[in-house]
Order: structure tokens, then sequence, then C-alpha cells
């Protein structure tokens, strides 16, 4: 099985916050984290590869710092990984984004399995997995919990995927693309060890001259949507805090929610 | 390429754009602003910059040939398990505004087997024409055939703007049609409406888990495609007597050639749909222990709610994780959100803080979640739920 993980370096939201009288982000001291559904991503590439024998391939595409989310991959047990990163591909839209990746993914060759996180925490969209699987022309499993079997000589994997009212068992032919979301499993942690071996790591950095790809179809130049405004939502301020004892703050707050009137 | 750069002999060192940019991606070297690899041509500096020290090129992009010949505005008519999703009827009533400013026609696209009613149930909330595909690959939702369907339909009838809902199914699909197309897709939705001078669809989205809002074009390609936040937009009028057109096309897929198979569905315990419920009851870790989980139960049931969670009470196996609310859960927008024993972290706001009403009961009164509740109890959770609970049953006579 070889099996290629994408993850997205993201600003960690925790402590992205609005200052109330600019009304942008504050971004200083905003650390970057590997974006969360991905750890996911990468465990679950870790474990297949533990199952069924292979090798776990980990990329991602953004500037040079990304390279530490790669370190982090690295440490906990992902056997290569590479840095997708050239000025042309700034300004990517998930079109663009998807595209270049599955180029990357084209020059790794021969993978049976590409893993995503169900979406980013920035930008949001869910949109990159179904790209990249439509770019290489291979069957998507989106919102995957669980993978129930691979059949890796039948080129065949069975996954549950969670929906809105339940759960989907769905069967696909290899090469697949699955994207994860949080309950499949539980990231490890990496070892001491491993740390210390991903620090020493030189990672091979791949610009647009090393993929096959069509230049006009990159970054900014190649996305079809535009970003035009960035602005903050209205701040939701706080409300009335009901006071007095127990019997009485719950019978006022029956009456307020009674008023809305579609409590039946 | 597109490039930027600062003209650092007019640069006055005020830092205005340092704050504008929201990818951080400047920063003041010796009074002088340095842009650095994190830029992504966004413009937002060079608007800023009161002596216009920020130069901005971009270049010139592909403009698909035949973007005239597109027209109307499609809703893809979602259904799973014999129902619509309200999501399809919320998107005919916000289609029927868009259609409207645009002069042109609102139309419904349906895949599926046998579900011609559906079609007249679009036409009931609106839709002038309703594109069917009727095939038994369709039966049920698959990525696959659901777009090669829609690809073949655009291709041939070119509608200007393609809404989906944000659901599962909607941006499971949406994403394989607009990569095919190489056309625009904006993720998640929460407002849309057409530009008055450019006729440019305007489609604005919460990103960085609700943090900031973008607005979003897509000028050059054919169709401008969103996907969009259920239980955003109001559902409109149905009026079963409205006529309405519905044109049948073929697939042109069998099933051999489709490479997944559905074989099985399994149903949930959960009565209520999260995403769809107009009331949610959730609970957190000051709820001790998963047993207590009951006591947001009952108060559940008698309001005829959902029932939500915070990750921390997920994460310690007390519930479900399908009943997690947040940014690594799901997003809710009912209209009335109760939180019980949630502190009201970030990443549980980012899934319910545009909830209409918040109600939030916490025994800390300076638990964040105060900051967002339109009616606050600082409480025992264990007094003032069962307390609630009992009121609603008397007052609604259950
Ligand atoms: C405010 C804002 C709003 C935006 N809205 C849209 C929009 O509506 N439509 C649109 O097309 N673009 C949009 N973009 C651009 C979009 O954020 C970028 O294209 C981004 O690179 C990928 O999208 P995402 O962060 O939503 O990733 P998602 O599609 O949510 O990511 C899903 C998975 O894809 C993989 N992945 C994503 N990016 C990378 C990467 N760089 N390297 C490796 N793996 C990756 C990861 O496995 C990740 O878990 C927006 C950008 C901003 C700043
Ligand atoms: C990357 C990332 C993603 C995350 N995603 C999510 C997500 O999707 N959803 C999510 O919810 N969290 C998420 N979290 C976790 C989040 O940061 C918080 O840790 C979590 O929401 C806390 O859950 P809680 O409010 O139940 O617990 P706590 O923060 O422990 O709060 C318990 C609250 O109960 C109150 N309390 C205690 N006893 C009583 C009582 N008897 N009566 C009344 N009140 C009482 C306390 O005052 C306290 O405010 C994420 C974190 C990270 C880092
Ligand atoms: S163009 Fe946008 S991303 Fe680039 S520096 Fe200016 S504000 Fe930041
Ligand atoms: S806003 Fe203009 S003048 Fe001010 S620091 Fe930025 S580039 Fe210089």
């Amino acid at each position: 099985m070889k099996i290629v993980v994408c993850i997205k370096q993201v600003p960690d939201t925790t402590e992205v916050k609005i200052d109330p009288e600019t009304k942008t982000l504050v971004r200083e001291g905003v650390e970057s984290i590997t974006n969360p559904f991905d750890e996911f991503a990468i465990e679950e590439g870790l474990l297949t590869k533990e199952k069924y024998g292979g090798e776990v391939h980990v990329i991602t595409m953004g500037p040079p710092q990304a390279k530490e989310v790669l370190k982090n991959a690295y440490a906990v047990g992902a056997d290569n990984v590479y840095l997708v990163s050239d000025r042309a591909f700034a300004g990517a839209d998930t079109w663009a984004t998807a595209y270049t990746l599955s180029a990357a993914i084209k020059k790794i060759g021969d993978y049976d399995l590409i893993i995503c996180g169900k979406q980013a925490i920035d930008g949001d969209t869910a949109q990159v997995g179904p790209g990249i699987a439509t770019q290489l022309n291979i069957p998507q499993l989106t919102y995957v919990d669980k993978v129930v079997e691979i059949d890796p000589d039948n080129k065949k994997i069975k996954v549950e995927r969670l929906l809105e009212d339940g759960k989907e068992v769905v069967e696909a032919s290899l090469p697949a693309l699955i994207t994860v979301v949080k309950d499949i499993n539980e990231p490890r942690l990496p070892s001491l060890f491993g740390i210390k071996k991903a620090a020493k790591l030189d990672i091979p950095t791949w610009t647009a001259d090393d993929l096959p790809v069509d230049k006009d179809k990159l970054g900014l130049k190649g996305s079809p949507t535009e970003v035009v405004t960035v602005f903050s939502p209205e701040v939701r301020g706080g409300g009335e805090i009901l006071e007095g004892e127990v019997p009485e703050v719950v019978t006022k707050l029956v009456d307020k929610l009674m008023d809305m009137k579609f409590i039946q | 390429m597109a490039e930027i750069k600062v003209l650092t002999d007019e640069c006055t060192g005020c830092g205005s754009c340092v704050d504008a940019c929201p990818f951080g991606a400047i920063t003041l070297e010796n009074d002088v602003a340095v842009i650095g690899d994190k830029c992504t041509f966004c413009g937002a500096c060079v608007e800023v910059c009161p002596v216009e020290a920020i130069v901005l090129k971009k270049d010139e992009k592909r403009v698909q040939e035949d973007i005239a010949d597109y027209k109307d505005v499609w809703v893809f008519i979602e259904h799973e398990h014999g129902k619509i999703a309200s999501v399809s009827f919320e998107l005919l009533g916000v289609g029927r505004k868009l259609a409207d400013d645009l002069g042109c026609q609102l139309c419904g696209m349906l895949m599926g087997h046998g579900v011609e009613d559906f079609a007249k149930e679009a036409i009931a909330y609106g839709a002038e024409k309703v594109y069917y595909i009727d095939d038994p690959v369709l039966e049920k939702y698959r990525t696959e055939p659901y777009a090669r369907g829609a690809i073949n339909l655009i291709q041939k009838y070119k509608p200007e703007i393609v809404l989906f809902g944000a659901t599962t199914q909607g941006r499971d699909f949406a994403g394989n049609v607009a990569t095919t197309l190489y056309t625009g897709l904006t993720a998640d939705c929460t407002g849309l409406d057409i530009d008055p001078e450019t006729k440019l669809l305007r489609q604005t989205r919460p990103a960085f888990g609700g943090n900031i809002m973008a607005t979003i074009l897509c000028p050059r390609t054919r169709p401008q495609m969103s996907t969009v936040r259920p239980k955003v937009m109001p559902m409109p009028e149905r009026d079963a007597s409205r006529q309405g057109e519905i044109i049948t096309e073929s697939l042109g897929m069998s099933e051999d050639e489709v490479r997944t198979k559905v074989i099985e569905f399994i149903e949930s315990e959960q009565k209520v749909n999260l995403t769809e419920a107009d009331i949610i009851v959730s609970g957190g870790r000051g709820l001790g222990k998963p047993e207590n989980f009951k006591l947001i139960r009952e108060l559940a049931d008698v309001l005829g709610a959902a029932v939500g969670a915070s990750r921390a009470t997920v994460d310690a196996g007390w519930i479900p994780y399908e009943h997690q609310v947040g940014q690594t859960g799901k997003t809710v927008r009912p209209k009335i959100y109760i939180a019980c024993g949630i502190s009201g972290a970030i990443q549980h706001l980012a899934g319910m803080k545009t909830s209409d009403v918040i109600v939030a009961i916490n025994k800390d009164p300076d638990a964040p979640i105060f900051k967002v509740a339109t009616y606050g109890i600082v409480g025992d959770l264990f007094q003032v739920v069962p307390a609630l609970t009992e009121e609603f049953r008397k007052r609604l006579g259950k």
C-alpha cells in the first residue's frame, strides 16, 4: 500500500482574536499548527501501513515555514515528506490548490490511497479533497469515520461515512481518496527519538518547475474565485443575565422562550 | 505570476497595512513595510495604504469564451431516504430573488430514480423548470453518477448560477462538479446577492471558524457555484397551484462504470438531526459524568429538541461524536441553543454562535459562554435543568 497524506499548516484559531477597535484579526503571536483534521489523516495513514504494509508519504503546499508541519509528521512516523512551495502557488483557491497537489501526487506516483482531512480550519471549505480526487479521476469517500477493511490484492476499500442522519457503509475500488473526521482514531504523539530524527531532516521542496503542471492554472492566476473583501462578523454581544432564585429564573426564562411561539 | 512590492521611498512606516493584512504577511522592518511569503495577493493592504506605497500587479486571467451564453439560476434538489432536504427549498427561496434581480428563470436540477414527485414539489416552491434525470444508477446518492449527470446538464443548458446545500451530500458533490467544469465554488455561504452594476453573484461566507467573513466572486468562468449553509435562508411559501415544466434527460452512465457501491445505511439513534433542528440542548463537562446526560435528554424530549455536546464530553466517551458541536464537530444554527455546563471555548462557539437565541447555564459567572448568550443563568445545572424541564412540561401540558 502506497499512501499519500495531504496536510495543511493553519493558524491556531484559539488564538485568533478580533481587535475591537480596528475590527481586524490580531495575528501577533498566533501560532501555526497542523490542521487538526489532518492529524487524524496522518494517524490513519500510519495505522493503514501498520495493518497492510507499505509506506506513508506526506505532502503540504505552502510557504517555506510550512516545513514545520512536515517535521511533525515525520516525527510520528511518516516515511517521506515533501514541501510543495513556490511563489507561483500563492493565492490559490481550492481549484488551484487541488490541481497543484494532484500534480505532486502524480509525481510521487503509484499511489493506492490518498488521505485528506475533512476540512481545514482556516479556509473551512472541505473542497480540496473532492478536488484532488476529481483531478486524479479516482473515487472519493468523504466524511469517513471508520475504515472497515482494505483488500490490497483485489484493490478494494470499505469505509463507514458519517452523514447527518446516520452512517453509510460504502465500498470503492483503489486507488481512492478518503477525507476523515475526528472520530476515526486517536493520533499518537511523537517519540523523543522521532523528534530528534525530524530535526535533522532535510525536506525536499518541489517548485512549479518540478511538477507536471500548466503554469496558467497555478496560484492566483489559475483560481476561478476571487476574495474581494474580508471583514469581521458582527460581534455578538452578551445579553441578559437572569437573576434570582432557581424557580424565579426558570420562570423568567420559560416566559421568554415561550414568547418565541414555536415551542410546541 | 502576480507580484507585489512596497515602494520603500514612499512608505512612512505607519503600519496600517500590517493590521489590514488578513494573512499576517506584512511586518515592519526599520520602519518600512516588508511583505513575506504568506501573501496571497488579496489586495487588502493596497487599499489601506495612505501614501499608495504598495503596488500589486495581478496577471491577466483566463476568461471562459462562451461566458455570455450562460443564463438562469439553478438549484440542486437534494434528497435522501425518500425526502427532499429542506435546504433545497430555502435555496429555491433565495434563488427566486437572484433570478428576479437578473431577469432570468429559476430552475431545479434533480437526479434520482422514480422521484418525479420531487420535481413537482420544487415547482410548488417556485421553480419554473426542473431538469430531471431518472435512472436506476441514481437510486442512492453516489458522487460519480450524480456528478456525471450534473455536468452533462450544465454543459448542455448553461446555467449562470448553480446553488447546492452545504450538507454532506452537497459539499461532496459540488466539489467534484466544479473541479471538472473548471469553475469557482464558494463554500458554505451565508449571504448571496447580485451586484447591481456588474450583475455578478456576491457570495459571503464565514471562514477561520467564524472569526472572519469574506465576500467572494467568480468573475471569469461559469457557472458561478455556491454551497449554502442550511437554515440561513428563509423558507419560501409552498403553492401547489404553481405550474412548471419538467425536462427529462438521460444519464449516459451504466452501473459498471461506477466505482463505488453503497452497502448499507445505519440510521442514527438520534431522533432529531442536529443540523436541521430548531432547538438544541447541549451538555458539557459540567455534567460531571456520562449518566447525567439524562438531564439533557429529558429537557430535549420535552422541547422536541436535538441533543448536542461539547468536545470534552465526546472525547471522554460520554456521548458519541455525531453529537459534537464546534469546529471539529458540527456547525449548527438552531432558533434556540441551550448550553448546559459548557464553558464556551472558541472552538465550541465556532459551531453555534450564529444560533438565533443562546441560553447559557453555568455556575461560573466568568465563563466565556455568557459573552454570547442571549439569556444567561448563573447557577448549578443540577438544579436549573430539571426545574426547566418541569416548567416546560407544565406549560406544554406534557
Ligand atoms: C477567507 C477565505 C475564504 C475562502 N473561501 C474560498 C471559497 O469559498 N472557495 C475556494 O475555492 N477557495 C476559498 N478560499 C481559498 C482556500 O482557502 C485555499 O484554496 C486553501 O488553500 C484551501 O482551502 P481550505 O483551506 O478550505 O481547505 P479544505 O478544502 O477545507 O481542506 C481539506 C483538506 O485538504 C487538504 N489540504 C488543503 N489545503 C492543503 C494544502 N495547502 N496542502 C496540503 N493539503 C491541503 C488537507 O488534507 C485538508 O484537511 C478562501 C480563502 C480565504 C482566506
Ligand atoms: C483544535 C481543537 C478543536 C476543538 N474542537 C472543538 C469542538 O468542535 N467542539 C468543542 O466543544 N470543543 C472543541 N475543542 C475543545 C475546546 O477547546 C474545549 O476544551 C471544550 O469545548 C470544553 O468543553 P466543556 O465546555 O464541556 O468543558 P469545560 O471547559 O471544562 O467547561 C465546563 C463548564 O461547566 C461549568 N460547570 C461545572 N459544573 C457545573 C454545574 N454543576 N452547573 C453549571 N455549570 C457547571 C464550569 O463552570 C465550566 O464552565 C477543540 C479544541 C482544539 C484544540
Ligand atoms: S496583498 Fe493581501 S495577503 Fe498580500 S500582503 Fe497585502 S494584505 Fe497581505
Ligand atoms: S500602509 Fe503604506 S505607508 Fe503605512 S506601513 Fe504600510 S506600506 Fe508603509
